[in-house]
Parts: structure tokens; sequence; C-alpha cells
């Protein structure tokens, strides 16, 4: 046998996975920004003036100038439909049952992406979107706060 | 070879902490505006920014260059992620220093980070990721057998004792008592300490292994004419080097770090040196573990093979001896945020040779330093050469 | 700097801040499964595990053998020449006694990871940087008496369990002294 030829017993391939596992902290804008969502129900946006530039969600430094960022603003619950998308598979390429609408629902120069509750033929480009946030009880701090974006007029 | 000189002009760094509370976007925009803070720079005197972080399961951020992009400070930048596993750290300013002495940009931000803490629960489990996924991991090793199996093979080579080697230890964690970002500062250790704490891979202790940990560091690299333009005291980098050796690592000589020497003679060829132990005032071995940093120094050629620790015990290593060594309090006594903790002690060269490291200054104004380190599956030797 | 620089940024937390809820936090697993084809080189390993047989790669330009194989010669970067089955038989280059599992678990009686330089493979040497040595346990032995030189001996797994992989050797065990 050559060493270059392949051995019949030879077992194809090795299966295995990478264990990753991860425990995140939200970090010092996130503390702020995901308890103004909890407990307040905001979205906060955070400004730069000397790039005159606003973040959703709000960071604590300008990437831009690398200021740190101290004016913090109510961003409102109602952005602007940037753009979107009807998914018919999940993230594995499985077929879903319900198609599903995901957009980028723009506030500031920033956005949000999440899913959306709309008949699809209703949706454009550039149509003010409101989130709609779970009960105050129910919420946990997570960007699952927000149920979803609706259509302002819906 | 028509290489245009570079110069360190700024520096900043985090607290090395056990668990942050910053992401590592915060971490990186901490450090990096610190760093050009120092040097009283702005983004818009910034022409491109490197960056270094070490395998991306400890951030848990696929992608992590790109995911800390914004805090480095990379926004409308050229932007490179170097990634040479624990080497990444000294590897991170040599790219800097490349960019700049090319003649492609005048000013460069250098950022790393590390945090490590994400890795939930414990990020040495990360570790087994490194192993080979077929001949190795079946075998469920953890990254302490491989230094365990390295220490072992170095202690037996050369006949050295670990209450010596518990020394290094010792030294390096009494220099971080000094350090205001230190994790594990021990103004009081001593050598039963180190002998006496759990055993964890024999001859690995616990006090023999540096400690997880999260934090960034950052330095301004400017090309001659801009530095002398901006600082009095500029820390010029003087060499470079970096070399790698068989990744296939149980077929090679565990005690000798070859490719330390490697990349430690080119550096040294770069910056004119020749008798290294003469001509290196101050040394920044890498030390993840304590006998590690005696293996390096034996790869740099400041101390010949098996004999580095006679620097520890001669005092010639402490902070007023005649080669201090880890005067920062290194990996051991600082922490080990992987590629933040190499580029800390790349900023340690700085300060040391500006006079302004403060408590940990040591004597004698050193004209020259250097700081290495060392990763990737233990074959990857990376080393700088500083002077003011 | 740090002469002049009073106040460093970076906030530490412990493992009560979490406990308590001082700290959003959320958990997450990387799903990354994979099936990496074996190649050439450990794809013929692995089946000569499976027969009882540990097979290394000979270069004869460098006059090296190495284990695990390979189809390609780091040092001349010339196509290996063939496979070479080694012993099973090997001196113990270096080992650790370990208390610790690779998830940071404590165990009573240590692990013992070793390399292993197997018969037949290439030896370090003065004249050679190279040494032909795996990663494996040992076993069967008192980690007291485990030491750097001493001779070892693969225990295969029995015929009929075994799949193709490097844990179709159970661990090395010492070579009886007539035999080492």
């Amino acid at each position: 046998m050559t060493l270059l030829e392949r051995d019949r017993e030879a077992p194809s391939a090795w299966k295995g996975s990478l264990p990753v596992t991860s425990r995140y902290t939200y970090g010092l804008a996130g503390e702020r920004f995901f308890r103004a969502l909890k407990d307040e129900g905001k979205i906060l946006a955070s400004y730069c003036p000397k790039c005159d530039h606003t973040y959703v969600p709000a960071v604590n430094f300008c990437e831009r100038c690398l200021s740190e960022l101290t004016e913090w603003q109510d961003a409102g619950l109602v952005g602007v439909l940037h753009t979107y998308t009807l998914l018919f598979v999940d993230f594995e390429g499985q077929p879903l049952d319900e198609p599903e609408l995901i957009g980028f629902i723009s506030f500031g120069d920033g956005g949000i992406i999440h899913k959306l509750d709309a008949n699809p033929d209703e949706l454009e480009i550039g149509m003010p979107m409101k989130a709609v946030l779970k009960p105050q009880k129910e919420r946990s701090g997570s960007i699952l706060d927000i149920r979803c974006f609706q259509p302002v007029n819906k | 070879m028509g290489m245009r000189k570079v110069a360190v002009i700024g520096a900043g760094m985090t607290k090395f902490v056990r668990r942050a509370l910053e992401t590592p976007k915060e971490l990186s925009w901490e450090a990096a505006k610190m760093a050009l803070d120092s040097c009283e720079l702005t983004m818009d005197d910034v022409d491109g920014v490197c960056f270094g972080t070490a395998p991306d399961a400890f951030d848990g951020v696929h992608m992590n260059g790109e995911y800390c992009s914004d805090g480095a400070g990379a926004w409308n930048k050229p932007f490179m992620r170097c990634f040479v596993g624990g080497g990444t750290g000294v590897f991170v300013p040599i790219q800097g220093w490349y960019h700049v002495a090319s003649g492609l940009f005048d000013v460069v931000l250098v950022v790393a980070e590390e945090k490590m803490s994400s890795y939930y629960p414990h990020a040495q489990a990360a570790f087994l990721t490194i192993f080979d996924h077929t001949t190795e991991r079946p075998l469920k090793p953890n990254l302490l057998w491989i230094f365990a199996l390295e220490m072992n093979r170095y202690m037996t080579t050369y006949g050295i004792r670990k209450e010596d080697i518990a020394r290094v230890s010792v030294q390096h964690k009494r220099n971080a008592a000094n350090h205001p970002c230190a994790l594990l500062g021990e103004a009081n250790i001593t050598v039963e300490d180190v002998l006496n704490s759990e055993v964890l891979a024999w001859p690995v202790q616990r006090f023999d292994v540096s400690p997880v940990s999260d934090g960034a560091v950052a330095l301004v690299l400017a090309a001659e004419h801009v530095a002398k333009r901006l600082t009095d005291k500029p820390v010029w980098i003087e060499g470079v080097g970096w070399h790698l050796d068989t990744a296939y690592w149980t077929n090679r000589d565990l005690a000798y770090p070859r490719y330390v020497e490697y990349a430690a003679k080119m550096a040294y060829d770069m910056a004119g040196i020749k008798e290294p132990r003469k001509e290196i005032h101050i040394a920044e071995p890498y030390d993840p573990f304590d006998y590690k940093a005696l293996h390096h120094l034996e790869g740099l050629q400041l101390a010949e093979r098996g004999k580095a620790i006679e620097l520890y015990l001669s005092g010639a290593a402490a902070p007023d001896g005649d080669l201090p060594i880890c005067p920062s309090g290194g990996l051991l006594g600082v922490g080990n945020p992987i590629a933040a903790a190499g580029l800390m002690k790349v900023a340690e060269l700085f300060w040391q040779l500006r006079s302004e490291a403060g408590a940990r200054q040591v004597p004698g104004q050193p004209r020259r330093g250097l700081a290495q380190a060392w990763g990737d599956l233990m074959q990857v030797g990376t080393v700088i050469v500083m002077g003011r | 700097m740090t002469s002049r620089i009073n106040h460093f940024p970076g906030t530490s937390l412990n493992e009560q801040d979490f406990a308590d809820g001082k700290v959003l936090f959320v958990h997450d697993a990387l799903k990354a499964e994979y099936a990496w084809d074996t190649g050439i080189a450990i794809g013929t390993y692995l089946a000569g595990l499976k027969r009882g047989v540990i097979l290394g790669a000979h270069c004869r330009h460098c006059r090296k053998t190495v284990v695990p194989p390979r189809t390609v010669c780091e040092w001349c970067f010339r196509p290996m020449s063939e496979y070479i089955p080694l012993q099973d038989t090997g001196t113990v280059n270096t080992f650790s006694l370990c208390y610790v599992t690779w998830d940071v678990r404590r165990i009573k009686e240590p692990e013992i990871p070793a390399v292993i330089t197997l018969d037949g493979a290439s030896q370090l040497g003065p004249a050679s940087l190279f040494m032909g040595g795996i990663m494996h346990k040992l076993g069967e032995v008192n980690p007291e008496q485990v030491h750097i030189g001493m001779r070892v001996k693969a225990v295969w797994k029995p015929e009929k369990e075994r799949e193709g992989a490097i844990t179709d050797i159970l661990y090395f065990k010492p070579l009886p002294k007539e035999e080492a």
C-alpha cells in the first residue's frame, strides 16, 4: 500500500463537539439599557455631541471618537422599518411550520433586529413600527422583553 | 533594510480581575482610551488599529476581533486581528511595529483583550479544544497535562528542585503587590505557601499557576518623526522576532524551548545585541507557570540551559538585582487574561524604561528591556526588545 | 505612566453578585458539532489501532520516523515515504499525576498522562531535535513509582471492542523488569 492510498478499514470521520458554554455579563452600558427596558419599559439611546451620532441600543462610548457617552435619552418605542425579511427555514435550514418575519427597526443612527407581528403584504420600508413589550412582571432584562414590533396603525 | 524607527509613546490598561462587569468591547475601550489620553492623541490621529485576542472560546464570541472592534477604535480604520494563542500579546505590538516600520502608517493603536470569565463554569475546559480532535481529545486531556508534562521533563532533565522553582512564583507575586492592576499581588507570600498549595497535576500546584482573568491593555505606536514631536521620552522598538516549532508537541524536546531561542535571535540581530545577558537590563519572560519563566529565560539566552533558577537564587532576578525579571509581577502576579497579559509585559517595559513605574520602578534607569510570550500548542515564541 | 495615573478602570465582580441578582447576565452554549474527516494518514493510523498496531510514517530523506503518521514531512516538505509499524512498547519521556479532570472536577486517584517515546520511532538525542512520542495515559501502576525513563507497554481493548480510536489503547503499563 502506498502512503497516499486510503486504508479501506479507516474510519472516514471522527465525531465530536466543542464544549463551549458561556455566561455573558451585560457590561456597563448593558446594565443601564436592559434595566431601563425591564423596569421602565424604555428603549434608551446614548448621544455623542462631538460626532452628532445617536446609538441605539445605548452604548457607553462612541466608537468614532472613543469619548465616554454621558447623554442618555429615551428613544421612545416607535422606530422606522429599515428593512425586513420573511423566513421560511430555521437556523439549521429546516422548513418552518409558519414563515417568520424579521425586521430591522431603526432608532436614531442605530436600531434593533427583532421579530415582526404583521401581515407581510402590509409592510412597507419606511413605515413606523412600535415595540410590543411583555407585561412588566414577565420582563427579565432581555431583548426578549420586547415581544415584537408591529405597524403603529395596527 | 529600509525600515523606519518605531516608538511606543502611550500605554493604558484595565485592572486584571477574576470576573469583570465590563463586556470585552468595554474593556478594550477602557484600555484604548487610556492609552490615547496618556499621549494626548485622539482617534483622528490614528492611522490603523491592531487587535489581539486568544481563542474565541474564552470570550464566547466568534470573530472576537470584529466584536471588539468598536472598543478598540477600529471604526473606519484599517484593522486587523492577530492570533497566535498565548503568544498573541507580544505579537500584536510586532504587527503594529511592521505597520509603522514599513512606512504604511505613522500612528497605530495596538489593543489586546481577554475576558476568560465568560467561559462558564470554568475557562480551563475551553482548552480541551486546543488538543487534536481525533488523536488526543478522546483521552479527555486537561490543559494542565501539557504544562505538568513539560515541567516534569524540564525539572528532571536538569535536576531542578520544586522548592527552587517556587521562588519564581514568590518573586513575581511579591512584585505584583506594587502593581495597581494586579489580581494576585502578595507581598508576604513564601515558598512554603507555594509548596503547600493544592496539587493540581503534579508537579504543578495551585500557586505555580497564573490565574484566569479578565482585562485589556493598549499601546500607541508612532513613527520617529511623530514620536519626537509628541514626547521627549519615546521608547523605541529595537528588535522583534517570532518563530514556530512543530505543532506535534509530543515530537519535541520539552525541556528546551527552541522556538523561543530562534525568536530571540531574530530580535537580537535586529537590535544589534551580541551578549543578551549584558545588554538586556530588564526582562519580562512569559510566566503563565513558574517553571515557564525559567524555561523561557534559557531560550532567550539570558541563562544557560538548566541554570535560569540561579538568577532567582542569587537575587539577580529581584527588582534591585542586575537583571530584574518580571518587575510587573508577571502573569503569576498581575493575572493572565491571555492576549492582554502579554501586552501588559510590553506596557511594563514602556513604563520602566521611562522611569514611570511608580512603586515597581527598578533602580539604575534601565536602558533596554525585553518581553516575550509563547503560545499556540506550546510552539510559538514571540519576542520584542525595546530601549530608550 | 502608572505613576501618573491614579485610577484604573475595570469592575470586579464575585460569584455572590450573580447569585444576588446584582448584575444582569445570560447563559448560552455554542452549538458546535463536527464530523472531522480523518484524512489519509490519521485514517490509516486509526485503522491500524483497530488491528492492534501503532503506525508511524517514515521520511527517507530525513531518516525520521514520526508518530502519529502524516503525509508530509515538516522538515523537508516532501511526501512521507511509507508507513512503518512501531512496537507497542516505549519509554516514559515525561508524566504527570493529575488530580483535576478536563472540566475542573477534583479526583482522588490521579490520572497519569504521559508522553511515551515509542520503540521504532525516532528518538530524541544529541543529533536529533526530534522525538517520536505520543500522549497517552499510564495504568496498572502505583503513581509513586512512575518515573521518567520507565519502560511501558500498551494495554489494548479486546479486539471486538476496538473502534479505530486512540482509546483502543486503554493505557500503557510498566513492562516487567525482565522485558524492560
